[in-house]
Order: structure tokens, then C-alpha cells, then sequence
């Protein structure tokens, strides 16, 4: 179980995000862009989230996890470009595709480990990139609009942004939930075996490839629905949220949030999304500062937002 | 008039160009890849930031050749330049990571990447660097009656070949390269039989900048030099290294071939065969997409065979 003080901070944050639009339109502070920020910012948490199940539980060092940001993307764009706005039907070509892509690339890249899985995964994200920049129907590298946003109820127009950013805090306390349901099932102990000694998981009988293979999916499929409703939030299409930087920055939210925690990524998510805002603020060359400050990190500050805070996290572990 | 024999001429001569392109674009990757490769074998090391000494060299090249006028004075001053920023990089950030697990080695050389990107936009502006090519390199030669092929393209492919044949004789039959080949098998004994590997794994790593670094000198008069060029050679550097084996300079010299004439050769023949085999609205899309993915999925391919590369170095 998670410890009192992690307990709190958790539900205190998930008030506050809920609370957020309200305070954000009152006429006391009236900046509305705070909804948009914070939204985009619990998408990128689903993303870095989902990166951080396999990274820091499985030890698939995925160097390409933003593919399926994009992919969920593409899947909501191309639809709506061929007017298919139906929400449920999107939804559902965006995890059938993502789970497929997930399951192709996961079969082709744990058959490796180590220095080999990063650049493999890392290459065939690279691959789609530049698909994408060659598909010219869906605005090559220049992306295309999505003129409508998903639609699901009637009643629940995500046009308002208010829906819209109540589905995507929706999305990420369930994503949480399941993810951390997953993590400390049988399945995940077995996927954290494997972490920690694979050929003594295999040795007592688990086909470990098998459960790495379904992980990987998962993970694939979370960051799949995270680009589905950057899609819809954004209103654009674009290979660039598929490019190995975005896969980079989703590795620095995992890593500034603390890996292997759950919900470490969050505030990594926040944390980094903020500290590019304030150096893009302060210079031109935001890249220049943050470059060597991510280093220090790497260095002095492995363990992470919330690895810092006191209490073990895990139920299992020693 | 040309008949079916002109026709299959020409075709023929396309390909011979195409397949010179690729080899000289395959010396460009086995540059970068050698030197990535030694560090990932020997020191066990994910340096993302290899693609950025291949920017730098195109760099320095461009304005020690602003300054010169020389190419050949240019490599003259690159070269302990290149082996300086090396050593520099490998004493300050890579040293404190030979320890660390490799999430930490990709995250702290992404730092090094931004941080290197960055720099040159703050140096040298944001603008593309020019460097056009002396007079004596860039004319023509005929290298079958009526094929007109650059020479510079051709000299490239020389000095790759013989980067290449030196660095198999330094590996095979120095002592330096023997100790490379011993520390890449087991470290700590080398370290114990007191030889310094610290020193060692410094030099290596420098000298894979001056490869780097001479593949962007090389590259810098055919391609736009701007911030960020280093990334888009790394990611098939890492496909080469797959392909060939991690460690294994045969393998990155093999592998660097193979993905410069499959990229190279498929990017301008694939459209057109496509075109020929389905309907040319389907052609056309489908044509630049499969070209560009073709080099990946031959990686996909070839690893599905041989899970640790064409040549897996003898040791782990």
C-alpha cells in the first residue's frame, strides 16, 4: 500500500485537478489557459505513466514509447478526416490499433534485451515518424487539422471545454487505478520477476516472454488512448508527437517523477511541462540550460519527486 | 532512338549511380558507427550523443574551411580538435556513467544532445553553414564511356574504405587494439593485469569523434549544415549497429554498406516500381511510404533471423 503522506498528496492532487476549471473561470482569477495547461499536462502524465509500467516495472528500456501517442492521434485524425466522428467507433480502431502495432513491434523487439531494445524500439518508432512525413494524404510533415472532435454522448459536447477536460482527468485517475490494479496482480508480480531476474522466472515456469508481450500491448494501448485525446484537445494531427524527441521528454517525466512508482510520472509530467515553460520564458535557448540541469538529475537525483518523499511504495518489495 | 536495349542502358546506368550513392553514403554511417560501436562494445555505453560529434565536425569544417579556404587544411585542424572534444566529453559527463544502468546513460547524453544542439544555434546562428566544394573536387569523372559520376562522391568512398582498412589493422594487430579487444571481453581482468582502461576507454572514445567528426567534415559540402543534423544519422547509426552486432567493427562496416545502397537504391527505385506493378494513384502514396520504411524493415527482418546481429562480438 502506499504510505499516509503519498496517499494524501495523491487524492489532494486529483481534488485539485478536479477543482481546477471552476477556479480557473472565477472571476478572481479568470485565466481560463490554466484549464487547457493543466489538461495537457494530465495527458502527458497518462503517457509518461503508461512508459513508466514497462520501463520501471518490466525494465523495457522503450526509447519509443511517443509512437502511440501519435498513433492515437493519427487514429482520431484520419477518421475524423474521413468524417467518421463517431466517438465509440474511434475509440475502438485506436486501441484495436495500437494493440496491434504494440503487439507487431513487441514481438520484433523483446526478442532482445538491453542496449539492443533501445535502439530497436527507438528505430521503429523512427520508422513511423517518418511513414507519417511521407503519407502526403495526411499533410505529410506539415500535419493536418482535425476539423471535429470525437463524439460521444449527446449530451456530453467536447467541444465544451469543460467535458473535455473532465474526460481527460476521467481517463487518468482510471488509467491509474487499472494500471496499479495491473502492477500489484499476479500478472504484474510476474512482469516485476522478470525485472529483477528473468531467467530464474523462466526457470520456475513462467513464460515471461509472453507476459513482457502483454505488458508492452498495455503499455501501448494507455499511451494509445493519451494520444487519442491529445488529438482531440489539440484539434491537430502531427508526425512530430511521434518524433524520438517526444519519446525522450516522456522518458525525463518518468525519470524527474521517480521510476518504478505509479504515480511518480504525474508530478514528473507537471514538473517538466512547467520547468520547459519557465526556461522557454526566460531564453531562447531553453534546450541550452536544461541539457546539463537533466544530467545533474540523472546524476544527483535518480530517485525522483516521489521517490524523495519518505515511505516505500510497494507492497511487495523487501 | 532509343529502343528497349537504350531503355535498359539507361536503367543500368541509374542503378550503377544509385549503388555508388549508397556506398558512399554507407561510409558516412560505417564512420559514425564505428565509433559507437567500439564505445557500446568495450565500454558498454549508450552514448546518444554520437550524432552530435558528426554535426560538430560538419561545424568546425565549415568554418575552419571559411577560415582556410582548404579542405585538406581543414580535416588537417579538425582532427585534434574533434579527439579534444572527446576526450572532453568523456572525462566530464560519460565517465560518471560507465557505473550507471542504461536508462541513465540514454537520459544524460539526451541532455548532451540538447545541450549540443543548442550551442551551435547560439555560435553560429540558426542559418544553414555554407561550404561549397574546392574547384580540384568538384568536377567529374567517367566511369563507364557516357556516366558521368562527382568525384567527390568517389573520394569519399576511398577515404571510408581506407578509414576502414586501417582500423581493422589497428584492432587486429596493435597493442592498442589488442587491449581493446581484451577490455571489450573482460575489463576488470585488463584493469587488474595494470593497464590503465580509464586511459584507454578515453582515447577510444575520442578517436570515435574524429570518425564522426570526419564523416561530418565529409558530409558538410553535400548536405545543409544546421542544428540537429546529427540526429537523423544516429538513428540509422543504431540500425547499423543492430544489423552488424554491438562491438563488431566487420559487422558496422557490412551493415553500414547494406543500409546506405537499401536506402539509397530503394528511395529511387521503389516509386518507380511501384508504379509499374499497381494502379499509379495507390502507387504514389504507397511508393515514398514503403521507401522509407524499407530500411527498418529489413533491421525487423534480419533480427528476426539473428536476434543478436550478422556478427555478435565472441563475448557479452
Amino acid at each position: 500500500m502506499l504510505s499516509k503522506l503519498k496517499l494524501s498528496i495523491l487524492i489532494g492532487s486529483f481534488l485539485i485537478l478536479a477543482a481546477l476549471p471552476m477556479v480557473a473561470e472565477s472571476e478572481m482569477i479568470d485565466e481560463p489557459f490554466y484549464i487547457d495547461l493543466m489538461a495537457r499536462v494530465m495527458i502527458f502524465s497518462i503517457a509518461a505513466m503508461s512508459l513508466d509500467f514497462i520501463l520501471g516495472y518490466g525494465a523495457m528500456i522503450s526509447f519509443g514509447h511517443a509512437l502511440y501517442l501519435g498513433l492515437g492521434t493519427y487514429a482520431v485524425g484520419i477518421m475524423a478526416h474521413y468524417e467518421l466522428t463517431n466517438g465509440w467507433m474511434q475509440l475502438l480502431v485506436c486501441i484495436s490499433g495500437t494493440a496491434f502495432i504494440a503487439f507487431i513491434l513487441g514481438l520484433i523487439s523483446l526478442r532482445t534485451s538491453g542496449i539492443y531494445f533501445i535502439m530497436i524500439t527507438f528505430a521503429l518508432a523512427q520508422m513511423f515518424y517518418f511513414l507519417g512525413i511521407s503519407l502526403e494524404a495526411f499533410g505529410g510533415d506539415d500535419g493536418l487539422p482535425i476539423d471535429t472532435r470525437s463524439e460521444f454522448f449527446s449530451f456530453f459536447d467536447l467541444n465544451e471545454t469543460w467535458n473535455m477536460y473532465y474526460l481527460i482527468l476521467g481517463t487518468l485517475v482510471v488509467a491509474a487505478l487499472v494500471l496499479w490494479k495491473i502492477i500489484n496482480s499476479r500478472f504484474g508480480m510476474v512482469v516485476r520477476g522478470s525485472h529483477s531476474n528473468d531467467a530464474r522466472m523462466q526457470a520456475i515456469g513462467f513464460p515471461t516472454f509472453k507476459y513482457r508481450l502483454a505488458a508492452f500491448v498495455i503499455a501501448g494501448v494507455v499511451c494509445g488512448l493519451a494520444g487519442f485525446l491529445l488529438g482531440n484537445l489539440t484539434e491537430f494531427l502531427t508526425p512530430e508527437y511521434m518524433h524520438w524527441f517526444r519519446s525522450g521528454e516522456l522518458m525525463i517525466m518518468v525519470m524527474v517523477g521517480g521510476m518504478g512508482t505509479l504515480f511518480g510520472p504525474l508530478f514528473g509530467a507537471f514538473a517538466y511541462l512547467m520547468m520547459e515553460d519557465f526556461l522557454a520564458n526566460f531564453t531562447e535557448y531553453w534546450q541550452f540550460y536544461f541539457g546539463p540541469i537533466l544530467i545533474l538529475l540523472v546524476l544527483f537525483a535518480k530517485q525522483g519527486l516521489w521517490g524523495m518523499l519518505p515511505g516505500k511504495e510497494d507492497i511487495s518489495d523487501e | 532512338m532509343l529502343g528497349t536495349h537504350g531503355v535498359l542502358g539507361m536503367t543500368l546506368l541509374l542503378l550503377i549511380e544509385q549503388f555508388l550513392n549508397g556506398m558512399q553514403f554507407g561510409v558516412f554511417l560505417f564512420l559514425i558507427s564505428a565509433g559507437l560501436t567500439l564505445v557500446l562494445g568495450i565500454m558498454n555505453v549508450v552514448n546518444l550523443a554520437h550524432g552530435s560529434l558528426y554535426m560538430l565536425g560538419a561545424y568546425f569544417a565549415s568554418t575552419f574551411f571559411g577560415l582556410t579556404g582548404s579542405l585538406i587544411v581543414s580535416l588537417v585542424l579538425m582532427i585534434p580538435v574533434m579527439l579534444l572534444v572527446g576526450i572532453l566529453i568523456e572525462l566530464v559527463v560519460l565517465r560518471t556513467l560507465y557505473e550507471r544502468d542504461h536508462m541513465d546513460q540514454v537520459l544524460a547524453t539526451f541532455g548532451l544532445i540538447l545541450f549540443f544542439n543548442e550551442l551551435v544555434r547560439i555560435i553560429w546562428g540558426v542559418e544553414a553553414q555554407p561550404l561549397t566544394l574546392p574547384m580540384w573536387l568538384s568536377g567529374n569523372v567517367e566511369i563507364l564511356p557516357d556516366a558521368p559520376y562527382p568525384v567527390y562522391r568517389l573520394v569519399i568512398i576511398g577515404v571510408g574504405m581506407a578509414v576502414a582498412a586501417g582500423l581493422f589493422w589497428m584492432i587486429t594487430k596493435t597493442r592498442m587494439g589488442m587491449l581493446i579487444r581484451a577490455g571489450a571481453s573482460n575489463r576488470p581482468m585488463v584493469g587488474a593485469l595494470g593497464i590503465n582502461i580509464r586511459f584507454l576507454y578515453t582515447m577510444v572514445f575520442g578517436l570515435g569523434a574524429v570518425f564522426a567528426g570526419l564523416a561530418g567534415l565529409m558530409a558538410a559540402p553535400l548536405q545543409s549544415v544546421e542544428s540537429g543534423i546529427g540526429e537523423d544519422m544516429l538513428i540509422f547509426a543504431f540500425v547499423v549497429i543492430v544489423i552488424g552486432g554491438i562491438g563488431s567493427i566487420r559487422g558496422a562496416l557490412v551493415a553500414s554498406l547494406i543500409i546506405g545502397i537499401f536506402e539509397t537504391v530503394g528511395r529511387s527505385i521503389l516509386p518507380v516500381l511501384m508504379l509499374e506493378i499497381v494502379d499509379s494513384e495507390a502507387a504514389q502514396t504507397a511508393g515514398p511510404a514503403l521507401a522509407s520504411m524499407l530500411v527498418y524493415i529489413l533491421m525487423a527482418v534480419i533480427l528476426f533471423f539473428k536476434p543478436q546481429g550478422l556478427f555478435p562480438a565472441r563475448t557479452g
